[in-house]
């Protein structure tokens, strides 16, 4: 079984062909990991300017594809094109999973961020005015100009994803992979974030992949959603994907979608309602329980 | 000055050996502030640590062949760190089972080394030597080397410091922005093989981590910035091989008579004091930055 788009099958529509071309795409991956088939038949295209959401639960591949995203990880089947991003001279950039970095390490919040500009280059970096302006304002378009010359181990873990978010930021990539850049926050620093990004997008023709596990705090800024479960990924607007009859499909039992007060409750019903051929022409059963709210 | 002209004994600057001792010590503390500071820095003081432990087999086999105690530290630190880089791509916690096994063979080994070469000998003096040093012994010709030896390890480690930094905050962070994580490791390595090589020349092998990790370690708790922290630690450095230098040679005329004291003893102690005097002071800077945010 592989992940199609959402519009295909489903819908009957060709929804999750994007407006503009894809500066890096996602072809038919398959990753296998320590033996174990982690994910199969990843297929999605980012497009500059927009905010694509990957979402899933725990353990369903999210770090794994971005990875993949990234070049880290090499994909078992299928190819990812990046010659789009290659065009760029940021190129890809990357804030990873809930990371705290060691309190001992002699840098500053704006050293790192400098190293996002220069870090790739053999030498020592010579501090030019150009060069600290750059830096001084990557740290104020994410709020961190407060603790700039605080020493980023120091800092909270909050405070540091916004100082790794400005360090990939600084070089103007084409691509901007963050790993659950909300897990942490609370309520009120996960919307700023997820406007900030949102705002990056569109500001400076940036394509942003960013995973969640839960779609709400992206919704405002979404354009796009790869929804990944049971090892396998669906593509489409969020319109198209976070729907009962995809996600049950793609979680091969029955899942409620709920829309309230602007908010989505994806909500899987419970193994008894397991749909063993998944098949998008059955209307979804009626009794599912709702017995696990994400 | 009528103090500094107590210490430092008549002929101090004229004596040969001396002058030795201080260019070694010299090189040797500026390679080692910034290899130190990364070692820090990447958490591989264990390793570095290793290296040197290690560099005593080859030492104690270089003195059994007859040939100079640098030669043997080199070789033996070059084995261990291309087997660094291979098990590099594994977990760290069985590289770390692993680096004690080896460890603990290549101690084996010295210990049989050792054992053969004060047979031949019949003195203690190759025990002493390449464990803990003799700066005062090192014949004038290896002066060239170790400066050339040096200028590599040093070239090396300042064009990879950078995407080192960067490698240490998250290396799939410093991958993604294009850095080849594996390739400035093995530039790392190499200068941390000359590094420990030429400390263990110094101050001996066993003593060696001393020299590298000293003075970064002390630099690191009072300063927020890479550079400062390569600046301070090689004065660091520099200050405590050259004292260790001069007590030694001033200890010739304490007790017990016409025996000087080892410089290693010195320089490690001066290197421990200074690393006390520095926790000191950033706690008390902590402090004061605490009281100032409060108020
Ligand atoms: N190097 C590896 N070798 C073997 N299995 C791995 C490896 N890395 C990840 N996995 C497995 O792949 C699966 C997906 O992991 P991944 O980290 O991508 O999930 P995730 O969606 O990011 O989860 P989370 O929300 O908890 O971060 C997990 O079951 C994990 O155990
Ligand atoms: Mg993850």
């Amino acid at each position: 079984m592989r992940s199609e788009a959402a519009g295909g099958r489903a819908a009957g529509s060709g929804g999750a062909a994007l407006g503009r071309p894809p500066v890096l795409s996602v072809e038919d991956v398959g990753v296998v990991l320590g033996g174990r088939l982690i994910v199969e038949g990843v297929r999605f295209g980012l497009a500059p300017g927009e905010v694509t959401g990957l979402i899933g639960p725990n353990g369903a591949g999210k770090t794994t594809v971005l990875r993949v995203v990234l070049g880290l990880v090499r994909p078992t089947s299928g190819l990812v094109r990046r010659e789009g991003a290659a065009r760029r001279p940021g190129g890809l950039a990357y804030v990873p999973q809930q990371h705290l970095v060691d309190a001992e390490l002699p840098l500053r919040a704006r050293d790192l961020v400098g190293l996002g500009l220069d870090g790739h280059r053999l030498g020592i970096p010579l501090p030019t005015r150009r060069r600290r302006e750059l830096v001084d304002e990557a740290l104020e378009r994410v709020g961190a100009a407060g603790f700039a010359d605080d020493r980023i181990g120091r800092l909270s873990g909050g405070q540091q994803q916004r100082v790794l978010l400005a360090h990939a930021l600084v070089a103007r990539p084409a691509v901007v992979v963050l790993d659950e850049p909300l897990a942490n926050l609370d309520v009120r620093s996960e919307q700023e974030v997820a406007e900030l990004l949102g705002r990056v997008a569109a500001e400076h023709e940036v394509a942003v992949l960013v995973s969640a596990h839960d779609v709400n705090p992206l919704l405002p800024v979404m354009s796009r959603v790869v929804y990944l479960a049971e090892g396998r990924a669906v593509w489409g607007t969020t319109e198209e994907v976070v729907r009962s009859e995809v996600l049950t499909r793609l979680y091969r039992h029955h899942v409620d979608v709920l829309r309230v007060h602007g908010r989505i409750l994806v909500v899987p019903a419970g193994p008894a309602t397991r749909v063993d051929v998944p098949d998008p022409d059955r209307p979804p059963g009626s009794d599912g329980g709702v017995e696990q709210v994400r | 000055m009528t103090v500094l002209a107590g210490l430092v004994a008549p002929g101090f600057l004229s004596s040969g050996p001396v002058r030795v001792a201080l260019a070694l010590g010299g090189i040797v503390s500026l390679v080692s502030a910034p290899v130190g500071v990364l070692t820090v820095v990447r958490r591989q003081s264990f390793a570095g640590h290793a290296l040197g432990d290690i560099g005593a087999t080859g030492g104690a086999g270089a003195f059994l062949l007859g040939v100079s105690a640098l030669w043997g530290f080199l070789a033996s630190s070059a084995i261990a760190v291309g087997a660094f880089h291979v098990a590099g791509s594994r977990e760290r916690r069985s590289r770390d089972i692993a680096t004690g096994i080896v460890l603990g063979a290549a101690l084996g080994v010295s210990a049989l080394f050792l054992y053969l070469d004060a047979n031949s000998t019949s003195t203690t003096g190759a025990t002493m030597t390449v464990l803990f040093g003799s700066l005062f012994v090192v014949p004038p010709g290896t002066v060239p080397l170790v400066a050339g030896l040096g200028a590599v390890a040093l070239v090396a480690v300042l064009v990879c410091f950078r995407p080192l930094l960067l490698a240490a905050v998250h290396p799939d962070v410093a991958a993604a922005r294009g850095v080849r994580v594996r390739r400035v490791e093995l530039g790392y390595l190499v200068a941390l093989a000359v590094a420990v090589a030429l400390s263990a020349m110094t101050i001996g092998a066993v003593l060696s981590t001393a020299l590298l990790v000293g003075p970064s370690g002390a630099a690191l708790r009072v300063t927020r910035r890479p550079g400062s922290a390569v600046a301070l630690a090689a004065a660091l450095g520099v200050v405590a091989t050259f004292a260790g230098v001069l007590l030694a040679y001033d200890s010739y005329a304490w007790p017990p008579a016409q025996h000087g004291w080892p410089a290693s003893f010195f320089v490690v102690v001066l290197l421990f004091v200074a690393d006390l005097a520095a926790g000191l002071l950033a706690g008390r800077g902590r402090r004061r930055s605490a009281r100032r945010r409060a108020g």
